[in-house]
């Protein structure tokens, strides 16, 4: 007996190890629960009034039918046909050409208890019959019974209903019907009748949650017998595409890095940062006090990025698109040619239009649809007042590794408020990212100047300088601060030291001036001495050569004067005796 | 109303006792009588049913006893076999089987199971007063 129970065991979990799954369609969806709802069997979508599960439903069906050749009757409980295809018809699906078609019959089931007089023994076995008729018509592989805990209201015998429930859910898996079943959300339980308990297969909860003021929408995988799935709460949205789930708490660490540098569009930033500026993919934060000119520092990469033929992605909390175009201007950047030609997007809203988990969805789907290089979000800091702080450092951790993972550079601008410590952000995003640039005050002399530094930057040599950060009518720059004996000089401070440093040195350059001239004057004197003495000499040995040369003239003379006397006393020798 | 229950369930007692009919299930019994023509006098009823199941034979013979006894003359009864047409369910919102509907008089009643309690069938129907003024009379 037992062994037979184990081959019965083992023969049950053979199929459920290969459990097909039928795909939704749903963006996002299939992703979570590894391919979609389970074939052939019953799901349980249960949520409170107006968390889309009605939608859920209908969407499942249609896109079963348009993308996935699967025809699909749908049984709604709750309202007509008519507003079903109204419904769906704001989502781009056109129910009569698919009823036209033979690829969906949408039949709606009124039951009203003031109209029903119960009178002994019944069955459902009516419902049943239209049901099997609709799916015999177009060969349906797909069902959906929207709301269908309102047959519950239209019957007092409870025991009944159960039973013939039961029976409808086994006949619907007999026949291999993937089917979804809606259920409002009730007291302490998934569904208000309890029939989650005859669903056994997969359970999806649907929820619309309000956290001051904000809501947002989020699902969840409650069951899914035999398979994995993402267990997650998953918010998503319905937009104009239908019901977009993203699984983005199922980003991971696992991503690749690159080695490639970004301008920061300041060359002397770059400078800063080992001159070659950002590692592509990286994250960066820019934390500052107000007025400290972040905004135009997200700017400058934004141009940079356009002008290198790369998409930017501008997520504004703050500034509508106009008014960042029209004050960028005034520092000389012009980035209106950039959202022309396509390349720059803004997207600004308010923070508190959507929770926080609806923002990071719009962000992912606009990074998605957009594919940019570069995303700045600024600022940071407002996300916070979407909701709780935690939500939002979570919310952008989620976001910093989504970004990433795709290889997208992240730039963050953070306000600091006066009352914080400026080396720290709100959001706890500081031990997050890759490099911190930090915008400060320096109040000195009457004075408000701001200085730049970098607080950190992995994996690259960078300045350890404050420089004083300028907003010129052609951008911003950075110029070297001055060390004074009060700390950085900067502003007018820094001007006038520039100025008597320039005083000084006119100074010193006008005394080597003097000197030089004294010295050439010296130099001269000395040549002219030098001249002199050689004339001199010259004179004195003109005199030497005369009175050498006299002697000479006198000498012979002598010698002369002599032979003659000679000569004349032996008359006979002959002068060549003489000169023996 | 509770003073009158008595006779009338006896009469559905033994009004059940009695050997079902093996009728025909598609058929229509239909029986006029345009004497009395004034609104609300001719009854028009349709039975759903799926099969020839018990219940839905039950149900029948019930909904025959009943008009034969108090609607005798001013009634049809048709039966729909949603077995064999199952999109006539659509047309009178059927979900429960057996269904009675009462096309007329309007307006449109529907009672649900096997008609198996003649006084609350006849409280669906609006036949208590008939009831009464046949009561009265004795």
């Amino acid at each position: 007996m037992r062994k037979h129970v184990k081959s019965k065991t083992r023969s049950k979990g053979k199929p459920l190890a290969g459990l097909k799954k039928s795909p939704t369609g749903i963006s996002g969806f299939d992703e979570i629960t590894g391919g979609g709802l389970p074939e052939g069997r019953p799901t349980l979508v249960c949520g409170s009034a107006g968390c889309g599960k009605s939608l859920f439903a209908a969407e499942f069906l249609i896109r079963g039918a348009v993308e996935f050749g699967e025809p699909g009757v749908l049984l709604t409980f709750d309202e007509t046909a008519e507003d079903i295809t109204k419904n769906v018809a704001s989502l781009g699906f056109d129910i009569h050409a698919l009823t036209a078609r033979k690829k969906i019959i949408v039949d709606y089931i009124r039951v009203e208890r003031s109209e029903i007089e119960e009178n002994g023994e019944y069955d459902l076995e009516g419902l049943f019959l239209r049901l099997s008729h609709a799916i015999q018509s177009i060969g349906a592989k797909r069902v959906v019974l929207d709301a269908i805990e309102t047959l519950f209201s239209g019957f007092t015998n409870q025991g009944i209903l159960r039973a013939e429930i039961r029976r409808l859910f086994a006949w619907l898996r007999e026949r291999g019907l993937t089917t979804v079943i809606t259920g409002e959300r009730g007291e302490g339980q998934l569904t208000r009748q309890g029939i989650e308990e005859y669903v056994s297969d997969c359970v999806i909860l649907l929820d619309h949650r309000v956290i001051g003021q904000i809501s947002t929408r989020r699902l969840r995988v409650v069951k899914y017998r035999g398979t994995t799935h993402g267990t997650n709460e998953y918010p998503f949205l319905i937009d104009e595409k239908g019901i977009a789930v993203l699984p983005i708490t199922a980003s991971g660490m696992d991503y690749d890095v690159s080695n490639k540098r970004i301008p920061s569009g300041i060359p002397e930033l770059d400078e800063m940062l080992g001159g070659q500026g950002f590692y592509e993919g990286s994250s960066i934060l820019l934390s500052g006090t107000a007025g400290t000119g972040k905004t135009s520092v997200a700017a400058h990469l934004a141009n940079a990025t356009c002008q290198n033929g790369k998409r930017c992605l501008y997520f504004s909390f703050e500034e509508s698109q106009a008014q960042i175009l029209r004050n960028m201007h005034s520092i000389g950047i012009r980035l209106e040619r950039h959202v022309k030609q396509g390349l720059l997007k803004f997207f600004a809203t308010r923070p508190t239009v959507h929770g926080l988990e609806m923002h990071l969805l719009l962000m992912h789907k606009m990074i998605e649809e957009f594919q940019p290089s570069v995303v700045i979000v600024d600022p940071v800091s407002n996300l916070g007042s979407a909701g709780t702080l935690d939500d939002s450092t979570n919310m952008l951790i989620r976001l910093v590794d989504f970004l990433r993972k795709g290889h997208i550079t992240g730039f963050f601008v953070n306000l600091n408020t006066g009352g914080s410590y400026t080396e720290s952000t709100d959001q706890g995003l500081s031990s997050l990212v890759d490099t911190w640039l930090l915008l400060r005050d320096i109040e000195v002399g009457g004075e408000r100047n701001r200085a730049m530094y970098v607080l950190k930057s992995r994996g690259m040599s960078h300045s350890n300088q404050v420089r004083e950060f300028l907003i010129t009518a052609k951008g911003v720059k950075l110029v070297p601060a001055y060390l004074g004996p009060s700390g950085v000089l900067t502003g007018s401070a820094r001007l006038v030291q520039e100025a008597s440093e320039r005083a000084n040195q006119q100074l010193v350059k006008e005394d080597v001036e003097r000197r030089k001239l004294m010295l050439e004057r010296q130099r001269r004197a000395l040549e002219a001495k030098i001249s002199e003495l050689q004339a001199e000499f010259e004179a004195d040995r003109v005199e030497f050569h005369r009175l050498s040369r006299m002697y000479e003239l006198q000498k012979e003379q002598a010698d002369e004067d002599r032979r003659r006397l000679e000569e004349s006393r032996r008359a006979t020798r002959t002068p060549k005796n003489v000169g023996k | 109303m509770k003073a009158k229950s008595p006779t009338v369930k006896k009469r559905a007692k033994t009004a059940k006792s009695a050997p079902k009919s093996r009728s025909k299930v598609r058929k229509k019994a239909t029986t006029k009588a345009k004497s009395k023509s004034s609104p609300g006098d001719y009854w028009s009823l349709r039975l759903y049913v799926a099969g020839q199941t018990p219940r839905s034979l039950t149900a029948f013979a019930n909904l025959k006893r009943l008009c034969e006894q108090f609607l005798a003359n001013r009634h049809e009864i048709e039966v729909v076999d949603l077995t064999r047409e199952p999109q006539r369910a659509k047309g009178d919102e059927i979900v429960a089987l057996p269904t009675l509907v009462r096309k007329l008089p309007e307006p449109i009643k529907r009672i649900i199971g096997d008609l198996s309690n003649t006084e609350r069938v006849l409280i669906g129907m609006d036949l208590l007063p008939l009831v009464g003024m046949h009561r009265a009379t004795p």
